[in-house]
């Protein structure tokens, strides 16, 4: 409670700029941002980290089954999230096929899949995989970030997830993966 | 022909915008004084001829003119009709075409009856409303014209957003607009002041009802706009800070702090250049929020209508109109700065203490929603959300409210702490024994142990006012504040309710099973298809009996439209005094084993929610407050101009006598 009378607030005068530049910098900030290309790509927290840690069986015949030691070999390869079940997977298998005849290994995790109906969808739509690993109850796909099915990774030789590829890979994205691999040796 | 004659009016109301201008900056000069008699004139039907070409591109949608592109784009000849007409603003085109309506209808509604103001400023005013004007009609027809035609025209439409499909959002949109746009003629009012530098109670008191009127439907927007979303995106929060829902929160934080500081410059000529600057920023954050909304620079869940062109059209826009006030402001805010002066301990101390609060909420919200924009310029996408906003707003917001409870209380210019101090036992004792009371009852989270104990000694606290008053004589305008108050507190008390006591179960049920939810047991009585006019759906009948009593049946639905096709669930509310049970259907299970076995046990997601009405009961409360203010002060200019009438009368028959 102070007697005196208390004198009325008076900014100084250049604070009266200050909104004005404030706002300058508002403007500026979001016309660069406005200018820069949209991405509408969701990146994944795993990329740049190693795989997880994990250990599947043969989910088909004729294929052994899949392990983190697998990759980490020197030389990068793609992993691909599939099952019998997705109906965007078979549409996919000709152009894994292509990838291959390419020079791409590919191994596959197939998730929440029977062995007969992965079996039957193999013969169906040809087998690109080297090795094929039962994911039962979505662990590892969760795991690795991966939502969805068909969803492609470019793993590097060190193990390390370089590129998640969300969807399948449509026949004129097949460059692109082949560079993704290319962009992992280094 | 209706689209083309639209069209035409649209034009004649940008030209009307454009000689508005002219006329209202020339007759601000010396030779120019003849062109002072149109401007009033000019406005009003700028603001007519926008609202009729509103009402033809309303009359297309009811029609479904798909040789209309943009109603061939979001209509369709099998939806309701209420559907139809909402489809008008659910989209960018004729949700600016609302924008430029209500901009001209509010400039048209002050040009025909505000005489408070001297004529001078009153000229620069809506000089400046045409001024914001013209770079929206320009905004409309160079790049985003509503009328435009599509050549051969489609036989059908394509439909509205299914979202968009609800009564609750059908209405939601145009109030939300009339508080946001209706905050431009407080923006012109402050241009306007600057100009002719007449910032004085006069002023003050010419724009207070204008501000009051807009802050309403703004209010109002919000509640409905937050329990839209709560009973509709069936996710069962009421808030989420998406940038959407922060670009209608910004305004209406800047107006409530421009609308008591109002009454500081009223009643004691004080923070003057405070005001002006207020309502600058409260326009300028409407329209900040809309850039941030439609450019797309920010990802939301209902952003629409995305376009970095548009968005471009609107920075510069931007750009141009609060910018140019801003420098107004710079140079003339210095000659209108000193104001009466007061007390630590007054009214006005308190007043300015909840404005710096608000103020730096805004700066809290402004922040978190530009955040993610500066961090993905540098390469790294990151969300904002509640973990930021809640307590980061929660440290002013709780000071604030504190504030609240002692400010209204405290007189003008000067007064002791002492006085008030032993009226406010009172709630500070309800309040504490709020807090000992809950935290028996096991509430653990700090925030909402506040929330629990703040709200019952705010709502005593917003009663005191009225202590030792007649109650039937106690003036409207204080019985505005004391319910607008109150209604913050049983707000505040929602809030805090939902966050300590909501049960939620997610289940896959059978028919026939039943699943306890707080005092509720909820048993799945049956699953079947139901359909409306443009969809079909799945609807469960849920068997919801609280506490052994007589059972109620609640009917959520997983809906499908098929123009365009799109599934949303539609949720089911029951409320009770104490609470809403809150139901969702979701999809039918199906086998881990084999994807195409269906289980028969389907995915229900409940919750109870004790006291959450609240939250929604009091934003209509804080907006019925506003209305009572806003009646008292229309209902003091009215007698005052009466007054005035009558004393002219007098005057007039002195001077005839003295002619005599």
């Amino acid at each position: 409670m102070t007697q005196d009378t208390p004198r009325a607030f008076r900014p100084p005068s250049w604070t009266l700029w200050l909104p004005l530049a404030l706002f300058v910098l508002f403007v500026g900030g979001v016309a660069i941002s406005l200018m820069l290309p949209k991405s509408t790509d969701i990146n994944s927290q795993m990329i740049g980290k190693p795989l997880p840690a994990f250990s599947l069986r043969a989910a088909a015949d004729g294929r052994p089954g899949l392990s983190t030691s697998d990759f980490a070999q020197g030389k990068p390869r793609l992993l691909n999230i599939f099952a019998s079940w997705c109906i965007p997977c078979g549409v996919e298998s000709p152009v894994l096929a292509e990838l291959q005849r390419q020079g791409a290994p590919i191994d596959g995790i197939a998730i929440r899949d029977h062995t007969a109906d992965l079996n039957a969808f193999l013969a169906k739509n040809g087998n690109p995989y080297q090795r094929i690993g039962a994911d039962d109850v979505s662990a590892v796909q969760l795991a690795i970030g991966s939502s969805g099915v068909p969803e492609t990774f470019v793993i590097d030789g060190k193990g390390i997830i370089r590129y998640q590829h969300i969807g399948e890979i449509r026949p004129e994205e097949v460059p692109l993966m082949l560079a993704k691999l290319k962009e992992a040796e280094s | 022909m209706l689209a083309e004659l639209g069209l035409a009016m649209l034009w004649l109301a940008a030209a009307l915008a454009g000689l508005q201008l002219v006329a209202g900056s020339l007759a601000l000069t010396k030779n120019g004084e003849g062109m002072a008699g149109i401007v009033r004139p000019v406005a009003v039907v700028q603001g007519v001829l926008a609202a009729a070409a509103f009402l033809a591109l309303i009359w297309l949608f009811v029609q479904t003119d798909t040789s209309v592109k943009l109603v061939a784009e979001n209509s369709h000849s099998a939806k309701p009709l209420i559907y139809k007409i909402a489809g008008t603003w659910g989209n960018h085109e004729g949700s600016m075409l609302l924008w430029v309506t209500v901009m001209g209808l509010a400039g048209g509604f002050v040009a025909a009856v505000e005489r408070r103001l001297p004529e001078r400023t009153m000229l620069a005013t809506l000089a400046g409303q045409a001024f914001v004007s013209l770079g929206f009609y320009a905004f409309l027809l160079f790049a985003s014209n509503p009328f435009q035609r599509l050549n051969p025209a489609p036989m059908e439409g394509n439909g509205l957003n299914p979202l968009l499909q609800d009564p609750g959002l059908a209405f939601h949109p145009p109030t939300l607009y009339l508080g946001y746009v209706g905050l431009s003629i407080a923006f012109s009012f402050a241009i306007g002041a600057l100009v002719t530098r007449e910032v004085g109670p006069a002023f003050a008191r010419a724009m207070r009802p204008w501000v009051l009127g807009a802050w309403i439907f703004l209010t109002l927007g919000i509640t409905a706009g937050s329990y839209w979303a709560y009973y509709m995106l069936g996710w069962g929060g009421w808030w989420f800070w998406d940038p959407v829902e922060n670009a209608s929160l910004m305004p209406w934080l800047a107006a409530t702090a421009l609308l008591h500081s109002a009454s500081v410059l009223a009643a004691r000529n004080a923070l003057r250049a405070w005001t002006v600057m207020l309502g600058v920023v409260a326009f300028s954050m409407s329209m900040i929020g809309t850039f941030l909304v439609r450019s797309g620079i920010l990802t939301s869940v209902h952003a629409f209508a995305v376009d970095p062109k548009r968005g471009g059209f609107i920075l510069a826009l931007l750009a141009i109109n609060i910018g140019a006030a801003l420098v107004l402001f710079a140079l003339r805010a210095g000659t209108v700065t000193e104001g009466e002066r007061f007390e630590v301990t007054s009214r006005e101390a308190s007043l300015v203490f909840n404005n710096i609060m608000l103020t730096s909420i805004l700066g809290i919200v402004l922040l978190g929603t530009l955040y993610p924009l500066v961090t993905e310029a540098m390469g790294v996408k990151v969300s904002v959300g509640p973990p930021y906003f809640t307590p980061m707003s929660a440290v002013f917001a709780v000071p604030m409210l504190v504030v609240l409870a002692i400010g209204p209380l405290l007189r003008w210019r000067h007064d002791r702490f002492k006085r008030v101090s032993m009226v406010l036992a009172a709630p500070l004792a309800v309040t504490v024994i709020a807090a000992i009371a809950f935290a028996i009852s096991g509430v653990t989270s700090i925030m909402s142990l506040i929330a629990l104990s703040l709200a019952p000694g705010l709502a005593v606290a917003s009663l005191l006012p009225l202590r030792g008053r007649n109650l039937r004589r106690a003036p409207l305008s204080l019985w505005g504040m004391v319910i607008a108050h109150l209604g913050l507190a049983v707000s505040l008390f929602g809030m805090g309710a939902d966050a300590a006591f909501t049960t939620e179960r997610l289940i896959a049920a059978r028919v026939g099973e039943s699943v306890d939810v707080g005092p509720w047991k909820v048993r799945l009585g049956a699953i079947q298809p139901v359909a409306g006019p443009n969809w079909t759906a799945l609807e469960a009948d849920l068997v919801a009996s609280y506490d052994g009593a007589a059972p109620d049946h609640l009917t959520p639905q997983s809906r499908t439209f098929w123009a365009p096709p799109q599934t949303t669930s539609v949720s089911a509310l029951h409320t009770r005094w104490n609470g809403q049970l809150y139901t969702v259907l979701g999809e039918e299970t199906h086998d881990a084993s084999s994807k195409a076995m269906p289980t028969g046990r389907w995915q229900l997601r409940l919750w109870w929610k004790p006291f959450v009405p609240m939250i929604w009961l009091g934003g209509v409360l804080v907006a019925l407050g506003g209305l009572l203010a806003l009646l008292s002060r229309v209902r003091q200019d009215l007698k005052r101009r009466t007054v005035r009438a009558r004393g002219d009368v007098r005057r007039g028959d002195r001077e005839e006598r003295e002619a005599a």
